[in-house]
């Protein structure tokens, strides 16, 4: 493999790896606050859709992120309402949330625009086009890190590196901010929350909605950064691999950053090549595919450090008991 | 505070939860410019009027039955078995190797044969994420749903790679031999005058769903074993204090539940394809999640909303057939059951209780 090979993959891992790391920072927080949330598959894809068709409609890539933001919202919403009010079951809100998704965007696609539940192409206006970074042309001649800066770094869309610097913004924000600490706290042991007077429900509702704001952004790259329509389905179970990415990272913001561009790069390994030969073994490609999953299920028995969800998860609070 | 009756829990609460879905799918109709009168029509002729459309309604509510009953008896062990979906892969490749491998002298004993190998391909597949749940304390959910995708990557692999026959192009077994071939409806009710069912999948394996309900409920209510499945689904601590091992009802309830998964292949690969598919299972995993909620975990809900599920979805591919709404319709109106009956039961349940409460005030 020469180095330009190299650089072409980790290009593409950076790629695949942006939808998943803002799916899974949007469960990140949802998470952290005591909500768990298997619906991030069914949020990017509702949002997926609406920005493409927005996109195509307005011209405006913009516009379309507006939309694919207020969809993901939507069904966020229902999650919160569900779980927060209601106290439902959250796992089975999730279920829910992506079939909803699933048979929505292809009803509303083929009543739009009645191609068999696809949208049409994007011109170029509708996308988010790549970006060159200053001097990216000029310095792509340095050996090296010219090719390094030129090819891997400069050249994505502005919502990759909108993705990528949400990492450590969510860590300030967990970590450094009152508000982070009390969600981190609602997560772990809500009554001492209400106790201290602050609304339980208010900080979960707050959580979800940021959650259905990263996922918003997830689903608009997918349809209008990565591709140039929505096609059904075409989340293509990423949502479930970024939770995979985050039950990896331990719930944490850095980890959850590693996480994604591990199973990013195993995107891009997948696409390039067919079978991998290693040390005279033949990899098959599926053995590729289930890999996020294989390692995911390895880290939850805990053989390999072991990954502890946030306690309060998955419960809903009742005030007094 | 006082509780419902038991009947207004049993059938109240799942008929206003269905009536909420059915009432917002038909907003949904009606906002992608169709009439949901006439397409309720076309489901109901398409589905119900003529003894081939009954075949196709039965042949799916048998797959709903065992994947609605999987889901069950994990719940009332409080456990939600979400990897029905990799559980019915894994079942259709035991049935495929006992077909293929196996020469059978007669149907009947390669059912036998077929549906032991199925349950038991099921069952070891919900055997990890149970013993991992029970004794390392991962989350089953997330588990089963990984379990759901390693299937997938297997059993592409199994089928690419290893059981394609030489020179076929689609990633699928060979056909199964004549004698595993099971009595269709078609063969087993036509007369020589009339056909019924013609050319429709219903199969033998019906009978084999509706069995299994009622073993399921003898098993849930009629056995200690059931009796401790349901304890420890209501209280943990109070089974453990009891006597109950946590650790033996977790792996046994999610090996029943991967049994009944499996079992559904039968009727898919054996019965209907006569040959194993990729993604055989078309989604009837997670439908299953949809049933048990509907049928209130009791195995005779499930048979009726197995056969609510099997109208729906021979319904919605006839409504695709003939009018311009797609098969998705399908997954709306079961996303807004599984809502309804599911996430936002006590939405439906709270003013009811008040209203029962205020109605017994009244007579006292």
């Amino acid at each position: 493999m020469d180095f330009l090979t190299i650089i072409q993959l980790l290009d593409s891992t950076i790629r695949s790896a942006t939808p998943l790391l803002l799916a899974c920072l949007a469960g990140l927080y949802s998470e952290r606050s005591g909500i768990f949330d298997i619906g991030l598959e069914g949020k990017m894809l509702a949002a997926a859709f609406f920005s493409a068709a927005v996109a195509y409609m307005t011209g405006s890539a913009w516009m379309g992120l507006g939309a694919g933001i207020a969809a993901s919202m939507v069904l966020s919403l229902i999650h919160g309402v569900a779980s927060i009010n209601f106290r439902g079951n959250q796992l089975i809100s999730g279920v829910a949330i992506n079939f909803l998704a699933a048979g929505m965007t292809v009803l509303i696609a083929q009543d739009w625009f009645a191609q068999g539940g696809r949208t049409p192409s994007l011109m170029s206006g509708g996308r988010f086009e790549p970006i060159t970074l200053p001097f990216a042309d000029a310095l792509a001649g340095v050996p090296f890190l010219g090719p390094i800066y030129a090819e891997l770094i400069s050249g994505h869309s502005i919502l990759v590196y909108i993705a990528f610097a949400m990492v450590p913004l969510t860590w300030w924000d967990l970590f450094r901010t009152r508000f982070g600490l009390r969600l981190r706290a609602v997560g772990e042991n809500p009554e001492s929350v209400d106790t201290a007077g602050v609304s339980v429900i208010r900080l979960r509702y707050a959580a979800v909605i940021i959650c259905g704001v990263l996922c918003g952004i997830a689903g608009a790259y997918l349809a209008t950064g990565l591709q140039a329509n929505f096609t059904k389905d075409m989340t293509a179970n990423r949502g479930f691999i970024a939770l995979a990415a985050l039950i990896f990272a331990k719930w944490r913001p850095w980890y959850a950053l590693y996480a994604c561009l591990l199973f990013g790069f195993l995107f891009a390994i997948e696409t390039r090549f067919q079978n991998i030969e290693l040390l005279g073994f033949t990899l098959p490609v599926q053995f590729v595919q289930a890999l996020p999953y294989i390692l995911t299920v390895v880290i939850l028995a805990g053989f390999v450090g072991k990954a502890i969800p946030p306690r309060a998860g998955g419960e809903p609070y009742v005030k007094e008991r | 505070m006082d509780k419902m009756p038991a009947w207004a829990d049993a059938i109240l609460v799942p008929l206003i939860s269905l009536i909420l879905a059915a009432l917002l799918s038909s907003l949904v109709i009606l906002g992608i410019g169709e009439n949901p009168i006439d397409a309720f029509q076309q489901m109901v002729q398409g589905a119900l009027m003529q003894s081939s459309g009954w075949g196709y309604t039965l042949y799916y509510a048998t797959n709903f039955m065992f994947t609605g009953l999987c889901v069950a008896v994990a719940f009332h062990a409080r456990l939600f078995n979400i990897g029905g979906e990799g559980q019915v892969a894994l079942g259709g490749l035991g049935v495929a190797l006992a077909c293929l491998y196996i020469p059978w002298p007669h149907w009947s004993l390669a059912l036998l044969g077929s549906g032991l190998a199925a349950a038991l391909f099921g069952a070891a597949w919900a055997f990890v994420p149970a013993y991992l749940t029970a004794k390392r304390g991962s989350h089953i959910v997330i588990t089963t749903i990984m379990f759901n995708f390693i299937a997938a990557s297997l059993l592409n692999y199994v089928l690419v790679n290893v059981l394609r026959p030489t020179g076929a192009m689609d990633p699928a077994t060979a056909k199964f031999p004549e004698a595993t071939h099971l009595p269709s409806f078609q063969e087993m009710f036509s007369t020589a005058e009339t056909v019924m069912f013609r050319g429709s999948p219903a199969n033998i394996s019906f009978f084999i769903a509706v069995a299994a309900c009622c073993a399921v409920w003898a098993l849930l209510w009629r056995t200690r074993l059931g009796y401790e499945i349901r304890a420890f689904g209501h209280s943990e601590s109070a089974a453990k204090y009891a006597g109950i091992n946590p650790v033996r009802i977790t792996i046994i309830a999610m090996l029943i539940s991967g049994a009944l998964a499996g079992m559904m292949a039968i009727n898919s690969t054996q019965g209907e394809a006569e040959r194993l598919v990729l993604n055989a299972s078309e989604g009837a995993g997670f439908i299953g999640i949809a049933v048990a909620l509907m049928g209130r975990n009791h195995p005779f809900g499930i048979f009726l909303a197995a056969l609510l599920f099997g109208f729906l979805y021979q319904g919605g591919a006839e409504l695709a057939f003939w009018s311009g709404i797609p098969r998705e319709l399908i997954v709306v109106i079961q996303a807004l059951v599984i809502l309804f009956t599911g996430a936002l039961d006590n939405m439906v349940r709270m003013p009811l209780e008040k209203l029962f409460l205020a109605m017994r005030k009244g007579d006292a």
